[in-house]
């Protein structure tokens, strides 16, 4: 799950990582109050969605920028309203998009150096790794593929924790020294115990900056925390902003289906994450594109597959159907009667192919046959996916 | 000769009074593995009975481990408490912890690795369907089930499958079946970006087995192993190998039902782990229904019999 710019900052406060001063605004209304709790000067107004790019981006109405530097709070005010309610493209939104439904005002500081500070998980090593670099405020990608002497990573053994010697190889690696040094060292141990003890997936921070006068602050906030954890942090989940989501994705949650939508035109409904990936990547194989991801899970019901169809035909762009169950265990039969009603509830006009295999399939492919649908039949993964792609074409 | 499990290995389920540990134990028993133990704390004394089996619950594993001889455990605890249940099998010193279950923390995962270190047990899972030796019975019956796979589609044979997806796993064992081709053992190692046994350990001992003569190897985005497991293939295996990748089409940063399954950095892709596979003399399966036939290429190119 992700959060916000203002919501991150707030976290890093109460675990003592320094931020800019800052105020969210969610209406024109609020954006006085907000710019109240700030100090009079250069003022930052920053769009706040869920996608990086915001600075480089531009709104559907033609105006530029969705993080804006404003010589006073008097600009700020008049700033903002040429960012909240519209919606902002950036490199990371796709070309729809998002609508700005908050606006974030923080005090513009002096930058004396930007860094670039990140902890997430270290997959070969089973541990968290912090990642720092010198180039801070560009992207660390980048960093990585043309200097990576300039990234240092240290991996946190779990059973200890972060140790003295570890910050200390950071901060050199950083090359900061006296009041800086102090100062990222405690931010370092901080921003650790917040990743740590929320089940934060990835913390982000680019830039981290120094400023003349020998603080150190997390200049943007980026967080993201491992869904598998939400049930025990109902602090964080209550931080979950819908908005940010598809409203697909959202009801397909409702009724445990995983479902992410994807821009192609043949639609699919399979059982098991991998077996969903691969059904996608049999489909391009064959020269068509895939509208979704979506696994049903190990025991679909009559109800789930209902409401995947329904689900998928949400999506405008959608001109077939693949349906591709290996039903090692779940009986097949059940999921060609969800099929049957599924396809009479939402009248279907589209080329649907099915295939079927498993576990009491020769009942399950009888139901289909017997429900006098117009449906295609595919043997194979390979089959199947050739006979969408042709009707589809 | 199988890999970590055979006919007669003796397991315990963890959970089994839980609907879902249940259910796939009344199918383990059904396939003929020898379930001996149970393990629900609170419902120690209890019997978990099904069509003439009567398996004794006990509160603890290590309770269930020196009543019965079982070397092997079977995970299907709810995730907040899964941690913790593997934990207690680790400390019972048995032979392999095989985690079912879904959903566990990564965090709580991190830990439990590093407790594992320096100890004897093996760990497979989380978020797998488990393990399959299978038998020389009807419908490959009398074999070893550990997990939620199907046992039906196996037959006894010679080739090791290795996965991180359940269904897939299933598609690779069904094409095998269909060709008349068994299998040794069929493994699925999980989904999560934090788990026990790699790719790479049970190539390892795919390679070891004298019995297994060709390996199916199903990977998919993110993470690194399938490539680490491949460049020992290519140092190490003489044994014929076919590979499949699942997710070039997922797009970058999106999670794709597996945890794991988010692409990270340029060796994490699809494309990427593909090109290393040729690389490393792994017979590329183009699309899931290629699998089995990649892997018959690669034997035919080798002059082995698979069968």
């Amino acid at each position: 799950m992700n959060i916000h710019e203002y919501q991150a900052k707030a976290l890093f406060e109460k675990y003592g990582v320094p931020v800019p001063r800052g105020a969210a605004a969610r209406s024109q209304a609020e954006f006085a109050t907000a710019l109240a709790q700030l100090p009079e000067g250069p003022t930052m107004v920053k769009s706040q969605i869920h996608a990086g790019g915001r600075g480089k981006g531009t709104f559907t109405n033609g105006f530029k920028g969705g993080v804006k530097f404003c010589q006073d709070k008097v600009a700020a005010l008049a700033m903002a309203g040429n960012m909240l309610g519209q919606t902002l493209v950036t490199a990371q939104t796709g070309p729809a998009g998002r609508r700005v439904q908050t606006v974030y005002f923080t005090v513009a500081s002096d930058i004396k150096k930007e860094y670039y500070l990140a902890i997430l998980l270290d997959r070969a090593s089973s541990r968290p790794v912090i990642v720092a670099s010198t180039e801070g405020g560009v992207e660390i990608e980048k960093v990585a593929h043309e200097t990576p002497e300039k990234i240092t990573k240290v991996r946190v053994d779990p059973a200890y924790g972060l140790a003295d010697f570890q910050v200390r190889d950071l901060i050199a690696a950083l090359g900061l020294t006296g009041a800086e040094a102090k100062n990222a060292a405690k931010l370092i141990r901080n921003l650790y115990t917040c990743f740590w003890e929320t089940d934060a997936a990835m913390v982000e921070v680019n830039p981290l900056i120094t400023t003349p006068a020998g603080e150190v602050l997390a200049l943007d906030a980026k967080v993201s925390f491992d869904d598998n954890a939400l049930f025990r942090h109902p602090e964080i989940t209550a931080l979950r902003d819908l908005n940010e989501e598809d409203p697909k994705e959202i009801e397909a949650s409702k009724y445990a289906l995983s479902y992410i939508a994807l821009d192609g035109n043949i639609a699919c409904l399979v059982n098991g994450a991998g077996l969903a990936m691969s059904t996608m990547d049999i489909i391009k194989h064959f020269g068509g594109t895939p509208a979704n991801f979506l696994d049903v899970g190990g025991g679909a019901s009559k109800d789930q597959v209902i409401a995947a169809f329904k689900i998928i035909l949400g999506d405008p762009n959608v001109k077939g159907i693949l349906v591709n169950i290996f039903g090692g265990i779940m009986d097949c039969n059940v999921i060609a009667q969800g099929i049957v009603e599924a396809v009479r509830e939402v009248g279907l006009k589209l080329p649907l192919v099915v295939r079927l295999e498993g576990n009491n399939v020769e009942a399950g492919k009888a139901t289909l046959a017997a429900s006098g649908l117009t449906l295609v039949s595919g043997d194979t993964m390979a089959d199947a996916a050739q006979k969408i792609v042709r009707l589809v074409a | 000769m199988a890999i970590l499990i055979t006919p007669t290995t003796k397991i315990l389920i963890q959970g089994i009074t839980g609907e879902f540990g249940a259910r796939h134990t009344r199918l383990s028993l059904d396939y003929g593995t020898q379930v001996v133990a149970g393990v629900t704390p609170g419902k120690g004394g209890q019997h978990f009975e099904h069509q003439g089996h009567r398996v004794p619950i006990f509160n603890s594993v290590a309770e269930a481990a020196r009543a019965t001889g079982a070397t092997v455990s079977a995970i299907f605890v709810p995730p907040p408490f899964a941690g913790d249940a593997i934990l207690e099998a680790v400390d019972a010193d048995l032979d392999l912890a095989v985690a079912i279950t879904e959903g566990i923390p990564i965090r709580d995962m991190i830990r439990v690795k590093r407790a594992m270190q320096g100890r004897r047990t093996r760990l497979v899972g989380p978020n797998c369907p488990g393990l399959v030796t299978p038998g020389t019975g009807p419908g490959s019956k009398g074999g070893c089930r550990i997990g939620i796979a199907p046992g039906y589609i196996h037959r006894p044979g010679r080739v090791g499958v290795v996965s991180r997806s359940g269904t897939l796993t299933d598609e690779a064992v069904f094409q095998l079946t269909s060709k008349g081709l068994g299998q040794s053992t069929c493994v699925g190692i999980g989904g999560d970006p934090v788990n026990g046994t790699s790719h790479l350990d049970v190539i390892k001992l795919f390679n070891a087995d004298p019995e297994t003569h060709g390996i199916i190897m199903i990977g998919e985005i993110g993470g690194s192993a399938e490539v680490e497991a491949a460049r020992w293939v290519r140092e190490h295996c003489r044994k014929p190998v076919a590979g499949f990748i699942a997710g070039a089409t997922a797009p970058a940063g999106r999670r794709m039902g597996h945890a794991g399954a988010v692409i990270g950095g340029h060796e994490d892709t699809a494309a990427a782990k593909i090109a290393i596979f040729r690389e490393c003399g792994i017979e590329v399966a183009a699309t899931p229904s290629d699998m089995a036939d990649a892997l018959l290429r690669s034997a035919a190119a080798r002059g082995i019999k698979l069968s």
